[in-house]
């Protein structure tokens, strides 16, 4: 049980110091909250698998802006995004339904993309999951029919508090650690280990890689409505390449292979990211004034990435779950 | 009459990226012959060089060319020690994913770079003089279209030269084969290497200057759209062999060429979802890729 409680208890305690921090630092507590639901929708895939997706994004970025655009209040809705389909231009959700709504679709999406995706592994899924990226990124860019196209989304309601972001992150946690505890997870991660001892003791490979994938998509879609919801406006660059290195740098740095290391890379990773853009802009530690030119930020993270990398692939974690020290 | 010629004018500016984009999947695949690791960050060598062209642009057109080559080497050398060889051994998705950091390292350190005089993007106006258009039967050619095209077949032909005809090309084929087998049989490792990632280095900055004549406007992200279709094309066509991943570069490069040169703006938006699925497609059918018949793909092994 540790391996669930430590995880939730982290996250937990980063939402209560976000409901005391100011209004302005609150913001970077909540960007922490949401970037661990989304690594860790990644880390449901990756982790489980062993393959490497750089297309989870899409999942985000489809249940970002499904949400979105279907919860832009109704009398705005008809002055800013009037190239909608009928159906998305007369109808609003609340709140909870659109959550669900985008990680439905995420999950949906995932599932249609899966079914040929997953036979491939190695580089060619890299590639193939990169292309998924890709095409995304262009038809949410240039189709205004289903969203704002290259302008920026905006007027979402702000729904995602600190209670929010923590509920959000914590539903992620669990429905990820009940997966890799089930069957199905077992399954999969024994395929990981070796592909080939897993099948020939009965594992269906190609079916378990499609379930993680779709699990992983439900949860990308639900993490880009609370991302939506938090941010009140999104462009479609927002949910493309810098947040897939972003995030992958993230369970990276944590540890790849468990969901301890996939909490512990997001939380780790945003705040330092958090504390070297505020560094960007200047900011004071420990009485020195701290002004990084602009640039410094990626500099920082795709070093300690690197390092990570070069001289503790396993990441920070070990790819371990927590555990208790045991007696000795 | 005019359809033919604007098509005979696409076609040339065609041919010239799809040279340019062969190079570059020769230096991807050289470095993927013996280390098998896919470098996700070799467009940045590219957007050295392209740098380096910028800054020297008040020098001699030979010296600034040679700086922009010393640049590109030395630091896919220095990459090489770095970076490359303690991942050797492990998992291609560290190795891609670590490219990847390198890859945003170096974009980022060009960005400081750049901002220094606070405006974003250099201009390397010494060399754009190769840009400039001449007459060929009614047809403008631009002369870096011929210059592109030349030097890639000289590069094809030194290296094929240099593989198949030396002792170092022998060894460095035969570690590409089977590294394991090939170190037991007394071929230098890191020789091999160090010879491919020069090599690679070297195609790099060829690359580098010319891509810099044809947009002598240099930012952070300068090749790094281009190394993305590179990579696809390499992938596609191939990886696991030299040559079927240099078909595959100058494919891509050539089908994008005449596609953004014969279809009119409004009709493109959506070409690279287009050209995107039909990689997704192409992955899925030959995953060895689709010039290379009789062997199992090294994409599907990794």
């Amino acid at each position: 049980m540790v391996e669930l409680l430590g995880p939730s208890a982290l996250v937990i305690a980063v939402g209560l110091v976000a409901t005391t921090a100011s209004l302005a630092n609150q913001v970077y507590f909540m960007n922490a909250l949401v970037s661990v639901a989304i690594v860790v929708a990644i880390y449901v895939f990756v982790g489980n698998s062993g393959v490497v997706s750089f297309g989870q994004i899409s999942f985000v970025a489809v249940g970002a802006f499904a949400a979105g655009v279907i919860t832009v209040p109704l009398e705005s809705k008809k002055g800013v995004l009037t190239t909608l389909f009928p159906f998305l231009r007369d109808h609003t959700i609340g709140n909870v339904p659109s959550l669900l709504l985008a990680a439905g679709l995420g999950g949906v999406f995932a599932f249609l993309v899966g079914l040929p995706l997953m036979r491939l592994s190695g580089l060619a899924a890299g590639i193939a999951t990169f292309a998924v990226l890709e095409i995304t990124h262009n038809i949410l860019r240039e189709w205004t029919k289903i969203g704002p196209g290259a302008t920026t989304l905006s007027l979402v309601p702000e729904t995602t508090g600190p209670l929010q972001a923590t509920l959000g992150a914590l539903i992620v946690i669990a429905v990820a650690f009940a997966y890799q505890r089930s069957r199905l997870g077992r399954q999969l991660r024994a395929s990981r280990e070796d592909p080939l001892a897993a099948r020939g003791v009965g594992v269906h490979v190609h079916r378990q890689r499609l379930w993680a994938f779709t699990l992983s998509g439900a949860l990308a879609g639900l993490a880009g409505g609370l991302l939506v919801h938090q941010l009140g406006s999104i462009t479609t660059e927002q949910v493309y390449l810098e947040l897939t290195f972003l995030t992958l740098a993230m369970l990276v740095v944590g540890g790849l292979t468990s969901l301890w290391g996939a909490v512990v890379g997001a939380l780790a990773i945003s705040g330092l990211d958090s504390f070297l853009s505020q560094a960007e802009d200047g900011v004071h530690v420990l009485g020195v004034k701290l002004d990084l030119p602009a640039g410094t930020r990626l500099v920082f993270l795709a070093s300690i990435m690197a390092l990570v990398l070069i001289l503790r692939p396993s990441g920070l974690t070990g790819g371990r779950e927590l555990r208790l020290p045991r007696r000795a | 009459m005019i359809l033919a010629a604007v098509n005979f004018q696409t076609l040339s500016d065609a041919v010239g990226l799809g040279a340019i984009y062969a190079l570059m999947a020769v230096g991807i695949g050289l470095v993927f012959g013996v280390l098998r690791l896919v470098n996700f960050a070799y467009g940045q060598l590219v957007m050295a060089g392209a740098y380096t062209l910028a800054f020297t642009s008040a020098w001699p057109v030979p010296l600034s060319i040679a700086a922009c080559f010393g640049v590109v080497v030395a630091l896919s050398l220095a990459m090489e020690t770095v970076v490359f060889r303690p991942l050797r051994g492990q998992s291609p998705a560290v190795m891609l994913v670590t490219t990847f950091a390198i890859a945003f390292l170096l974009q980022a350190i060009a960005l400081i770079i750049d901002l220094r005089d606070d405006t974003l993007g250099e201009v390397a106006a010494s060399i754009t003089s190769l840009n400039e258009p001449i007459s060929v039967g009614g047809v403008d050619i631009r002369k870096i279209t011929l210059v592109s095209v030349a030097v890639a077949a000289f590069a094809l032909l030194a290296l094929a030269l240099l593989l198949t005809r030396t002792t170092i090309g022998l060894h460095t084929r035969a570690a590409a084969t089977d590294f394991r087998t090939a170190r037991l049989l007394g071929v230098r490792a890191n020789r091999v290497i160090a010879l491919s990632v020069v090599l690679s280095g070297l195609l790099a900055a060829a690359v580098a200057v010319m891509m810099t004549v044809q947009f002598p406007l240099v930012s952070p992200d300068f090749a790094l759209r281009d190394t993305i279709v590179v990579l696809v094309g390499v992938v596609v066509g191939g990886i696991d062999r030299l040559w079927t991943a240099t078909l595959g570069g100058f494919t891509i490069g050539f089908v994008s060429g005449v596609l953004n040169g014969a279809l009119p703006t409004d009709k493109t938006v959506y070409l690279p979802s287009a050209v995107f699925a039909l990689v997704i497609l192409v992955l899925l059918l030959r995953p060895a890729g689709l010039f290379a018949w009789g062997r199992r793909a090294a994409a599907e092994r990794a």
